[in-house]
């Protein structure tokens, strides 16, 4: 129901696609496309499911399998590399306890790479969700982490 | 802006918002409360200033004094010792090689024409816009030229596409206008995404106007009514002012139908991405924008004839978009006086890596990358020795010390077989390996290949494993060799100009930094890449 509503918001034109999958994902808990939004999407904007399936899985902002309350999506891009962005890698899997693409078991982290956020002047980056964060150092990090255990 | 004694400029953009420029914002309108000075003082809230990596940067006219790092403690101190006192607070100054100037005006070797506003006006009052000379040239293309005379203009002044090719924009507005057919469209590539590149964000952040102001006299020009701004996805700041400033556009007629009484009509929309570089390569956008997986056409046909739902259409970036404005405003010849004879105009750069001032620069073109480094990065730090400048992006060139005269404009950086790209310069000192630096770039066009053709998705693949094989010491005489062949394949068989670009970054850090590659070939892996190792496992 409350999906349909996102989903009339926007005019029925396909290149509404990418937008309409934006509002769907951020209203999901989890963050995730599931299967019954793309069949929505689908029907509204009078396209195969296939397509719509296509274009999902082509995207590295969409996913369709649930994932954690936050996305953190640390820049592994050359500037930020450079920056030391590999340490924080490390710091970031042995404090969350999971590798690459994996979700944390409390279900409120997911790790993410991710190319240039173009925010390289205060690299190494990451975003968490909407929020940038830069300059990081591992001690940054953790308490970043940390103000977001900490608000669940 | 109202007439006060003294301005409080603010740059908010993504890195102010994480640095807390909002307690410093409220702790400001506070203390200027509580010293008597409101409006005496104007607290007013833009885009960037141009310096990166310093927090909080502020800046106080009329004297133009930069503040940076300001936390919310340091606001009653300023205004106490500075807005009230007139007594700068010395401590919280930027250095003085950081460019410091007034607005509007050549800051250090910079030369602001794309950036004229940016951090100077609030960006989301469209009235601060036209304050300062926006529209001005809409209405004069609009009331006193034909779209062919605007055409001519831009042809006139050798206006080049920013977006990296460096195409010719009159003659691509051109072929649009002639090209059959009553729909045609304008898009704004905003899908920035070459690695080490933020200018055009910090354009839609700090000046949407001029950006909407240049895709309106394009759709003149070419005799489109409809225009989209296509912005990546992750760029949350810039679709919200960007959708703010078209509805103001709207709201002051400047949008819509029958623009200025001239009968011409042209409305402009944004589209969100959804993370993917290759859609930043023009047939790709345009298949994005239509709702599909963003795989690159096959060329011919070109946008230009064949482009958004078959029908002609300009896709220009944001910086060759927002040059358009002052074009017209101050003339072509005007333009012609900055810049090369075969580059006219300015370039905007993101300065990035082992400078000691980071940050977005606009400089002419032809400016030497020796400028760029060393008087406005203010060169490697301390004790450092310079070993490598990669420019244009992770599709760039690796470039070392002794080509730093090379000027930076589209042929001389293609006569040394480098490119100008995006503009992004990333400057690496000793403690950087190459080796280390091309691996991040081959992992990133790995990761980016959108798998459509075979030479680039198998080759992205096979460079990763060859360049990991170098840095373990598990590569023999045959691995450089191997890359070299790999990359040529690339560059004649791929089908979009992602796949060819890689053999630049590659063969440009085979060439000049050889010794290290054979090093890493011959010897015992280091430490460093000890713990690279395991973090990417
Ligand atoms: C892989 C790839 C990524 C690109 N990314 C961008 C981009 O982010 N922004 C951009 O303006 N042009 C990008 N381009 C260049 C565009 O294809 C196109 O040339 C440009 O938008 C034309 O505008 P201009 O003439 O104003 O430069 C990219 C090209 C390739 C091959
Ligand atoms: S060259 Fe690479 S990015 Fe371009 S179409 Fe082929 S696979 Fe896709
Ligand atoms: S390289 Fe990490 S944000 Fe640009
Ligand atoms: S990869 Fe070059 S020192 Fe490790």
């Amino acid at each position: 129901m409350e999906k349909l509503e996102i989903v009339r918001r926007f005019p029925r034109k396909r290149d509404q696609l990418l937008a309409i999958l934006h509002e769907l994902q951020r209203a999901n808990p989890r963050n995730y496309l599931t299967g019954e939004d793309l069949r929505l999407v689908a029907e509204y904007l009078d396209l195969p499911l296939s397509a719509v399936h296509d274009a999902v899985t082509f995207y590295s902002m969409f996913s369709l399998v649930p994932r954690g309350k936050h996305i953190i999506r640390l820049c592994d891009s050359p500037p930020c590399h450079l920056a030391g962005a590999w340490s924080l890698l490390s710091a970031l899997k042995e404090e969350l306890g999971i590798d690459v693409g994996q979700t944390t078991e409390d279900g409120l982290f997911t790790l993410e790479l991710t190319s240039c956020l173009g925010v390289c002047g205060v690299a190494p980056a990451m975003m968490i969700d909407d929020e940038v964060y830069g300059n990081l150092t591992p001690e940054r990090l953790k308490e970043i982490l940390a103000r977001y255990r900490e608000e669940g | 802006m109202r007439i006060a004694r003294a301005h409080v400029l603010v740059g908010v953009d993504e890195e102010a918002r994480l640095a807390g420029v909002d307690r410093v914002l409220s702790a400001f309108r506070e203390a200027i409360r509580n010293a008597g000075l409101e409006g005496e003082v104007q607290v007013v809230e833009t885009g960037t200033l141009g310096v990166s990596g310093r927090g909080v940067v502020l800046v106080v006219y009329p004297e133009g004094v930069y503040y940076a790092g300001v936390t919310p403690e340091d606001v009653p101190v300023i205004v106490e010792e500075h807005l009230l006192k007139g007594r700068p607070v010395e401590r919280l100054r930027l250095p003085a090689a950081v460019p410091q100037t007034e607005p509007r005006q050549v800051l250090g070797r910079q030369v602001r024409v794309v950036l004229r506003n940016c951090g100077v006006i609030d960006p989301e009052e469209i009235e601060e816009y036209i304050a300062a000379g926006g529209y001005e040239a809409l209405g004069k293309a609009l009331t006193e030229m034909s779209p062919d005379e605007v055409i001519e203009e831009i042809k006139r002044s050798g206006l080049r596409g920013r977006g990296g090719a460096g195409f010719p924009t009159g003659v691509k507005w051109e072929a649009v206008r002639r090209a059959s057919g009553q729909e045609k469209y304008v898009i704004c590539n905003a899908d920035e995404g070459e690695p080490g590149t933020f200018k055009d964000r910090l354009i839609l952040e700090g000046d949407p106007h001029k950006l909407i102001e240049g895709m309106i006299i394009a759709g003149y020009a070419v005799g489109a009514r409809k225009g989209y701004v296509y912005i990546r996805g992750e760029y949350q700041l810039s679709i919200a002012r960007m959708q703010k400033a078209i509805s103001q556009a709207r709201e002051y007629g400047l949008l819509g139908d029958d623009i200025l009484g001239s009968g011409f009509s042209f409305d402009l929309e944004v589209r969100p991405g959804a993370g993917a570089y290759v859609c930043g390569e023009e047939t790709s956008l345009i298949e994005s924008l239509e709702g599909k997986r963003g795989w690159p056409r096959i060329r011919p046909p070109y946008p230009v004839t064949c482009g958004l739902w078959g029908k002609p259409t300009v896709v220009n970036n944001v910086e060759t978009l927002a040059n358009v404005p002052e074009i017209l405003r101050q003339g072509a010849d005007w333009y012609r006086t900055l810049g090369t004879p075969t580059c006219p105009g300015t370039k905007v750069y993101t300065l990035l890596g082992h400078v000691r001032y980071p940050g977005l620069v606009e400089v002419e073109m032809g400016t030497p990358l020796r400028t760029l480094v060393y008087e406005l990065g203010g060169g490697v730090p301390e004790g450092r020795t310079l070993k490598a400048v990669l420019v244009g992006g992770a599709a760039g060139a690796f470039l070392s010390p002794q080509d730093l005269d090379v000027r930076m404009d589209f042929d001389s950086l293609r006569e040394m077989a480098a490119a100008l790209g995006s503009g992004a310069v990333l400057v690496m000192d000793e403690s950087a390996c190459i080796v280390d630096m091309l691996a991040s770039v081959l992992r990133f066009f790995r990761h980016e290949s959108c798998g459509q053709c075979t030479p680039c998705r198998a080759g992205t693949d096979a460079l990763v494993r060859l360049i990991e094989a170098v840095r373990r010491g598990e590569g023999d005489g045959r691995t450089l060799g191997l890359m070299t062949e790999i990359v040529e394949t690339m560059r004649l068989a791929s089908l979009c100009p992602l796949g060819q670009s890689v053999a630049l970054p590659v063969t440009t850090a085979l060439t000049h930094f050889r010794d290290e590659f054979e090093a890493h070939l011959a010897g015992e892996p280091c430490p460093r890449c000890h713990k690279l190792e395991r973090a990417l496992r």
